[in-house]
């Protein structure tokens, strides 16, 4: 197994939660102003905001971990997509509502389990993050199952898009638990955690929501996996064209 | 000889800075404001993705500067995380003459209009990552409730 230098495990570690907020903090950004109601919009974009903010403090921290210089705005602006961390799961494209919840409940789900165990982190940046985003996430988790449920035990079709949704996400959640050799090391040190900890706890939760949706879960695939190492869908690299144009086009642009 | 920073009157001014989403609190109310000495401010984020945290910050500085503390510093904290339980009684009971139901366990929220306990939720989210919107069902008014957290 090929050793990792310990402060790359650090800023790599960092990369990976904040990428996973940032990406997933944009796709919600663009449902602002064409969710099916002012309530859900509300709740789309807050989500949305709630990412953004861990980004922000995990980036700036992986910029601080590098030590070159580049803060959280040069990470999440001027980087190109080889360089993204996040998994595949979050960089999936919106769909419609029930796909883009489906998406949400499969990754809330996981991200509180993960930050509730990053709470006792060694690092201390790492797990004041957690310790503060958790209770957010938690809210993230309970208001996407809701809508599981909701459109699942709905009506015909509102049954079909939700399972469309999940069967299109099944494929990337095994990603979500892939433990390689930075994840492992960053759990040695407990830096990081061991996502096996949590694996059932998230799929007895996943299946008691699916159980009171009415819904089986999908069949499992291939598992697709590769973003912690930089390999990703086509749709990231258009999230990021749009994403970083105005600072890309405009370095020195202020509000 | 440089005379003695008085921290009381640092939490006065501090005390006069309006949190920018809902003015009738203070920084210092919200307990947005976690120790102050005669070189430093320590200030802690509400909501991790809160929009406002910079203009509060932005708003502390202004004041600090204008009452003539220019060489006291703010420092941002996001240990130990904010919670509800931050906000002081005086500022819930601002809270809730202002129209918002003030963080509380209870499952129900109580109607910042008429009193009533007979309220329902109508969305996680309000006007702000920190409120849910709920609705009266004695006076029909609807109300933003802040989060319990």
């Amino acid at each position: 197994m090929a050793t990792v230098a310990t402060d790359s495990v650090l800023f790599e570690t960092l990369l990976r939660l904040g990428d996973d907020s940032l990406v997933l903090g944009q796709r919600l950004g663009e449902w602002c102003g064409h969710a099916p109601s002012v309530e859900v919009d509300l709740s789309l974009a807050n989500m949305g905001l709630d990412l953004i903010g861990q980004a922000t403090h995990f980036l700036n921290a992986a910029g601080a971990a590098e030590g070159k210089g580049r803060d959280g705005d040069a990470l999440a602006f001027h980087r190109d997509v080889l360089d993204f961390r996040n998994c595949w799961l979050v960089e999936q494209p919106n769909g419609d509502f029930a796909q883009t919840m489906a998406r949400q409940f499969l990754f809330s789900t996981w991200q509180e389990l993960l930050f509730r165990n990053l709470e006792g982190s060694a690092d201390e940046t790492i797990a004041a993050i957690a310790a503060k985003a958790v209770k957010e996430v938690r809210y993230h988790a309970e208001l996407s199952a809701e809508w599981v449920i909701r459109l699942g035990d709905g009506t015909g079709e509102s049954r079909r898009r939700m399972e469309e949704g999940l069967e299109w996400h099944w494929r990337f959640v095994p990603e979500l638990f892939e433990m390689d050799a930075v994840a492992t090391e960053a759990a040695a040190r407990g830096v990081g955690v061991d996502a096996g900890l949590f694996r059932e706890d998230y799929d007895r939760r996943i299946r008691d929501v699916l159980a009171e949706a009415t819904l089986e879960a999908p069949k499992d695939q291939r598992p697709i996996l590769g973003g912690r190492r930089g390999h990703h869908s086509e749709h990231l690299g258009h999230l990021l064209a749009v994403m970083q144009f105005l600072p890309r086009t405009y370095p020195d642009a202020t509000w | 000889m440089v005379e003695a920073i008085d921290t009381e009157a640092l939490w006065q001014v501090l005390e006069s800075v309006p949190d920018p989403e809902i003015p009738v609190v203070s920084v210092v109310d919200l307990g947005i404001v976690r120790a102050v000495t005669p070189e430093l401010v320590t200030i802690t984020p509400t909501y991790t993705g809160c929009p406002a945290t910079q203009v509060i910050e932005r708003d502390i500085r202004e004041a600090l500067d204008a009452a003539g503390f220019r060489e006291v510093a703010i420092e941002t904290v996001l240990s130990p995380p904010w919670t509800t339980d931050w906000i002081s009684e005086a500022g819930k009971a601002r809270l809730e003459d202002y129209g918002i139901a003030p963080p509380s366990a209870a499952l129900t929220a109580t109607c910042p209009q008429c009193g009533s306990t007979d309220t329902e939720e109508l969305s996680r989210f309000g006007s702000t990552p920190c409120k849910a919107q709920w609705r009266c069902r004695a006076c029909l008014e609807p109300f933003d409730r802040f989060k319990c957290h």
